[in-house]
């Protein structure tokens, strides 16, 4: 038995052959990165480029001189479908939609992992285990019958409209596909809560309640001022989730003024009339990625969290 | 509702329970259920009854509007028999192959991948947090927004093709996104993209939970760092691997947008998935019944890999 000392994870071998070892694995993991980063890159430097310097240049170079041309007229000129006043109308639609959807999906998450944990009855393992298998139902399954439903929902609207001069949301898309990522992100929002708060000391509960604490007190003064990480996860996990839909906004909101960010810009891209404007498409797509981007960069440590939470359960 | 039945369950004598038993007391028991009910309500009817609503109207002879009467399992009959007795292959045969292809690739790379970079990553690197980053953001960005830079790099015209030519390779030739039985793995491609970060992720936390004393010990021994991995280290990120084909097995069936932002479904449907075969059965092309049954072949598979996951998940740790 030879008695090699050298500390755990290092190579073992001469001076000479170590130094080939980290010199091939950051060269890879260089090369990785680089994997990684370039689709971002090509769309970056696109979007900053004329069309001529596009068409007759190398699309990995710099651009020569860059303009701000597309993006702007990304923001405010772009044809999607047939009006063309830009992407702006539908990257607001996109915050209108999923502001309320994440705040309501995350509070109700709050309540239901409070209930799940601290105030336990029979059967609260099967009702958690049916909530949790609808983070994994491929929405197509439910996609028609919801479609219906929101149909019959506008029609009724219009009835009310009608009735009272008001239809309370009903038939407004914006309103559907919040009500629609409130239903199928509770899953996921009360998974996060229900392990987290698992974990809370249930004795400072139960000395709360000795005290004459409400469930509600007791939430809001306990709970709450010790769930700041979780709802960071909760809030930046439900935020990319909606925003980057394109499914739902597609079958409920895939046409008109009320479409969301990903649809237009799917529009965009894909409009086969005239010449096709790449740096204005790579300009849309910045300003579509760009919320959740800043997100990742702001709070990718909990955006992290929140994928692993997603994918460890338990 | 039968819901209610379900959720009014008596509560564990956990809390206190106060002698005098009068309403606002009694109210005070039945709040934590109160609250819970509306989320399991809506959970129960929006995904449970919805889904029973879709397979029920797999068994009709729905076509633009949805028909309630039953006309038996017509729907799956010519699924199937599109997929083995039509020539040219059907849309649906198209469909599952793909899913078959793409499957397999997509979750065989990302976890080779992931493990791969995750034991580069774990060699004391400097620069770890930059590049951990780096590996891991296209998770956070809808693949309809890098879908138009993946598109426009594998487009033979514009993107890698024309770049080489340009470096003087001009015999280099890659124009898979416009053939018709190679337009599948420019979706396996951007799909590994996207997903082969966060895979990296789950796999270097589980190597910095393995205990560095049985990798002292082993080193000890006299192993090689190759056996070390292969021996001791890759066995013990079992619970790893099984996270992560549950995570990846699951995001590839559900994999739609990345097909339609990257091939607008392809020359003539080739690079279709079921969830795109569904969508296109059902909205566009009018064949309600037919999209349905897709939708419940989709949810079948999807629920006989989760199942007995969260099944043996939830059990384990009676709490």
């Amino acid at each position: 038995m030879s008695v090699v000392t050298t500390p755990v994870r290092q190579d073992i071998g001469g001076t000479g052959a170590k130094t080939l070892n980290r010199i091939v694995i950051y060269g890879l993991l260089a090369l990785f990165a680089l994997f990684y980063l370039m689709p971002l890159f090509v769309m970056l430097v696109t979007s900053f480029k004329t069309m001529d310097e596009i068409q007759n240049g190398n699309m990995l170079a710099l651009p020569r001189a860059p303009t701000l041309e597309p993006w702007f007229k990304a923001w405010g000129e772009t044809c999607v479908g047939l009006t063309c006043a830009g992407i702006k109308g539908y990257f607001w639609n996109s915050i209108k939609m999923v502001v309320p959807a994440v705040l309501i999906s995350t509070l109700l998450g709050a309540l239901n992992g409070y209930v799940l944990t601290k105030w336990r009855f029979r059967g609260h393992t099967l009702v958690f285990g049916l909530m949790l298998f609808a983070c994994f139902i491929p929405f197509q399954s439910v996609l028609l019958p919801m479609a219906t439903i929101l149909g019959s929902l506008g029609r009724f609207g219009v009835t009310l409209q009608n009735a009272t001069g008001f239809s309370f949301g009903l038939g407004n898309p914006t309103v559907n596909l919040v009500f629609v990522h409130v239903v199928y992100g509770l899953g996921f929002t009360t998974l996060f809560f229900r392990n987290y708060y698992e974990a809370f000391p249930t004795e400072l509960i139960k000395a709360a309640q000795v005290d004459g604490a409400s469930f509600f007190q007791i939430f809001r003064r306990i709970m709450l001022p010790n769930s700041m990480p979780i709802f960071v996860v909760t809030v930046i996990y439900q935020f990319t989730n909606i925003w980057n839909d394109f499914l739902f906004a597609s079958a409920y909101a895939g046409t008109g003024d009320s479409m969301p960010m990903t649809v237009a810009l799917n529009n965009v891209v894909n409009t086969s009339t005239g010449v096709v404007e790449y740096n204005v498409n790579m300009a849309a797509a910045m300003i579509a990625a760009l919320p959740t981007l800043l997100v990742y960069v702001v709070a990718g440590r909990y955006f992290v969290r929140g994928l692993m939470a997603g994918a460890v359960k338990g | 509702m039968s819901t209610v039945a379900e959720t009014s369950m008596t509560l564990t004598p956990e809390h206190e329970t106060r002698p005098s038993a009068s309403v606002r007391s009694r109210l005070q028991d039945a709040l934590p259920k109160i609250v819970l009910a509306p989320s399991f309500a809506a959970t129960i009817v929006f995904v449970y009854g919805f889904i029973l609503w879709t397979i029920y109207l797999s068994f009709t002879n729905s076509k633009t509007f949805p028909s309630y009467a039953i006309t038996g399992p017509r729907a799956y009959q010519r699924l199937w028999r599109w997929t083995f007795e039509s020539d040219p292959p059907s849309s649906w045969y198209t469909s599952i192959t793909n899913m078959g292809i793409f499957g397999f690739l997509y979750i065989f790379i990302c976890l080779a991948l992931g493990l791969f970079l995750a034991i580069l990553l774990d060699q004391k690197i400097r620069g770890e947090g930059m590049l951990r980053p780096i590996y891991l953001y296209p998770m956070a960005l809808s693949f309809i927004v890098t879908g138009v830079a993946w598109k426009w790099f594998l487009d033979p015209g514009l993107g890698l093709e024309q770049t080489l030519h340009q470096w003087g390779w001009t015999s280099f030739h890659f124009d898979w996104i416009k053939n018709k039985d190679f337009v599948i793995y420019t979706v396996v491609i951007a799909g590994v993209w996207q997903a082969s970060g966060f895979i990296m992720a789950m796999f270097l936390a589980g190597l910095r939970g393995i205990d560095g004393e049985i990798m002292k010990a082993a080193q000890i021994d006299g192993a090689t760092t190759f056996q070390l991995y292969r021996r001791i280290v890759i066995p013990l990120l079992r619970p790893v691997f099984l996270s992560a084909f549950i995570v990846l097995a699951h995001l590839a069936i559900k994999s739609y947008d990345l097909v339609v932002a990257l091939t607008s479904g392809g020359p003539g449907g080739s690079a279709w998935l079921p969830s795109n075969f569904m969508y296109e059965y059902t909205f566009k092309r009018n064949e309600m019944a037919v999209g349905s049954a897709s939708a419940v072949i989709m949810l079948m598979t999807i629920t006989a890999i989760i199942v007995p996951y969260l099944y043996s998940e939830l059990r384990e740790k009676p709490r």
